[in-house]
């Protein structure tokens, strides 16, 4: 299909729009602000440690430490563009971790093999999907706020969970297989955890800015009636979203297995607000319509900058959070202010 | 042109307790301009929303050339090739013009690229910018948010996009509202060309020089009812706002009958309507 059903208007001609400067667009682009606070703080970092903080070996650690949250992150922003939001992501990741582990302490425990190590990560990105395509469900019922829904969701799913494991972290829940290869392996250099966390970021950046998906997301989070009217199955659209956040909850669930070999239960209460913030950081308004994965991105590395830079300056690290609150206010405050702007006019 | 292209018939409408449309009647006609009055309130708007399949009706029918159909929605209606203007526009304002004249029916690129979903921006900023320019409008970038344009421009996008697509009826409710002059000119010499093409054209608005001088037959609805069916050649402001208000059918309803008249040559149908009741009832 190359076209659309009904075609193109009936006088499709050969005026070229002229494409405007490219110096005004990076101007208007929301995220061009918080690239500058993150260019700023590694420059600040690189002059207050000479020849410490841009080490090969931070810069790896950074990316480590970043490379779930930006998986999350990915799918958080869809979720917020679509002006809605997602409190359940940690639950999930840990929901579809505990479902993986169990299969793997059942199915080979630490020396398992690679077929038990693919059946576990289907099943985590399989148990992540499947829960977030429930909440999207009833999201899509516009009965029930996405606040409640996933609040609801974030205890539902957690309880499964500690139902599962009685509460403690089982043993044998990844596979050496799987640690040593996703979890402390090297491509060239690179962890293949980064190199698993770009790709997904690079393909859903893809897809959001490029594709009808993506605008529809948009059209959604702007205005869901004139969607509706436009003929975009609005209900439909916020199943697929919602699942594919808990898809990459589920993908979350394999990085953390991989490189922590544990489900740690109690340990992802506050992956949504760290997501949540990151995501927010980027440009991307919660009153939906507006952002990107690229905001995003640079949302993930603000806090790992700061926590790093922190620390290798000799700082305690606790300021990180203090800063990062600050922020956080800062720019839900500057997205308000350029709504009300625009609304008036 | 005996047979109307979209027809409604007896059509009610009700909120909870207040009844928008009472057993309203509506004739679009190919090639024609008809405009829609009646005071606010009068459920022209609910009407619109009726017959492009935005509400469902509660009684009567919608006819399309004659037979009759059911909008499950209006991408149901959009199909049918019936397009709207909505009185708020329906834009989602944090995209830009070409993706706003496009929404719903997006243009994809060739080849697996297209059948991943993958947009033909320029092909749609291309059409979009002389969409535009067909109305009087320029967009200085447009690739910015519809947000970020004027008032009237943003209704420029709205009437774009339901002239570029619209092949049978489109709806205009109140589309100048906001225009400038130049732009109101502009609006209204599409609207013509548009029926030219051989498309019924709905113009709702609340400007009577504008209706008589744009219009070839004026619709009036009052509280919920078509009261009258006039030849915009025939008639004054003063009876379009009699009508409006109710100070002419005030006697008989007999004056109300000859008030429905077809455009050109009478109408196959019965004038007769369903329950000729005064319209006093509530509103
Ligand atoms: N969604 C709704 N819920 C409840 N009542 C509604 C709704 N839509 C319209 N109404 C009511 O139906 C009646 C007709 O409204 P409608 O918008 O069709 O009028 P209109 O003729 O378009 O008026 P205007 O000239 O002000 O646009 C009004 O009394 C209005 O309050
Ligand atoms: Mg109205």
């Amino acid at each position: 299909m190359t076209t659309t059903e009904t075609g193109r208007p009936p006088h499709t001609d050969t005026v070229t729009a002229r494409t405007p400067p490219l110096l005004r667009r990076a101007a208007g682009v929301s995220e061009l602000w918080t690239f500058l606070i993150l260019a700023a703080l590694v420059v600040f970092f690189t002059l207050a440690a000479p020849g410490k903080f841009f080490t090969a070996y931070d810069l790896t650690q950074i990316a480590v430490n970043a490379a779930i949250y930006l998986v999350l992150g990915v799918g958080m922003t869809y979720v917020v563009i679509t002006a809605g939001i997602d409190l359940s992501i940690g639950s999930v990741l840990v929901l579809a971790a505990v479902a993986a582990g169990e299969w793997n302490i059942h199915h080979g425990g630490a020396g398992a093999g690679w077929g038990t190590v693919a059946v576990c990560v289907v099943i985590a990105l399989v148990v992540g999907a499947a829960w977030g395509a429930l909440q999207g469900a009833v999201v899509a019922t516009e009965k029930v706020p996405p606040l409640i829904v996933t609040l609801g969701g974030l205890g539902a799913a957690l309880g499964i969970a500690e139902l599962a494991t009685g509460g403690q972290d089982p043993a044998d829940t990844a596979a050496n297989n799987l640690q040593n290869t996703l979890g402390y392996g090297k491509l060239l250099g690179i962890p293949w955890l980064v190199i698993l966390a770009a790709a997904v970021t690079l393909v859903f950046g893809l897809v959001l800015g490029t594709t009808r998906f993506g605008t529809h997301t948009f059209a959604i989070g702007s205005n869901p009636a004139a969607s509706r009217r436009a003929g975009i199955r609005v209900g439909a659209h916020l199943v697929k979203v919602y699942a594919l956040m808990g898809l990459l909850a589920g993908l979350g669930a394999v990085m953390w297995l991989a490189s922590y070999g544990t489900t740690s239960i109690a340990g992802h209460s506050t992956d949504n607000l760290k997501v949540i913030t990151a995501v927010v950081l980027g440009g991307t308004s919660l009153f939906g319509g507006r952002g990107s994965v690229l905001g995003t991105v640079i949302g993930v590395f603000i806090p790992a900058v700061l926590s790093t830079g922190l620390i290798v300056i000799g700082v305690q690290q606790y300021w990180q959070d203090v800063a990062v609150g600050v922020v956080l206010v800062a720019a839900v405050y500057i997205d308000q202010m350029r709504r009300r702007t625009r609304e008036r006019s | 042109m005996a047979e109307p292209l979209l027809e409604a018939r007896g059509v009610v409408k009700r909120f909870g307790h207040v009844h928008a449309l009472q057993g309203a009647d509506f004739a679009a006609y190919a090639g024609e301009v008809v405009a829609l009055i009646g005071d606010n309130g009068a459920g022209k708007s609910t009407l619109v929303g009726v017959l492009s399949g935005v509400l469902a009706p509660d009684e009567g029918a919608i006819l399309l050339d004659g037979a009759p159909v059911r909008f499950a929605g209006p991408q149901d209606a959009r199909r049918a090739g019936v397009e709207t203007v909505y009185q708020d526009l329906s834009l989602a304002q944090d995209l830009d013009a070409p993706a706003n004249l496009y929404l719903g029916r997006e243009l994809v690129r060739k080849g697996v690229l297209g059948r991943l979903g993958v947009l033909d921006r320029p092909a749609m900023r291309r059409d979009a910018v002389r969409a535009f320019a067909e109305l009087g409008v320029t967009l200085k970038d447009p690739t910015v948010p519809v947000a970020a344009l004027s008032g009237g421009q943003r209704q420029s996008v709205a009437v774009a996009r339901a002239v570029a697509f619209a092949n049978r009826v489109v709806f205009l409710d109140e589309p100048t509202a906001a225009l400038g002059v130049v732009q109101r000119a502009r609006v209204l010499e599409t609207v013509r060309r548009v029926a030219d093409r051989g498309i019924g054209v709905v113009l709702i608005s609340h400007n009577m020089p504008e209706v008589l001088s744009v219009a070839d037959r004026v619709e009036v609805l009052r509280l919920g009812r078509r009261v009258a069916s006039l030849r915009a050649a025939d008639t004054t402001i003063e009876e379009l706002v009699g009508a409006m208000t109710g100070s002419l059918d005030r006697g008989d309803a007999a004056d109300a009958a000859t008030l429905v008249a077809a455009p050109e040559t009478p109408l196959e149908r019965p004038q007769q309507e369903p329950e000729p009741q005064p319209s006093e009832e509530e509103a």
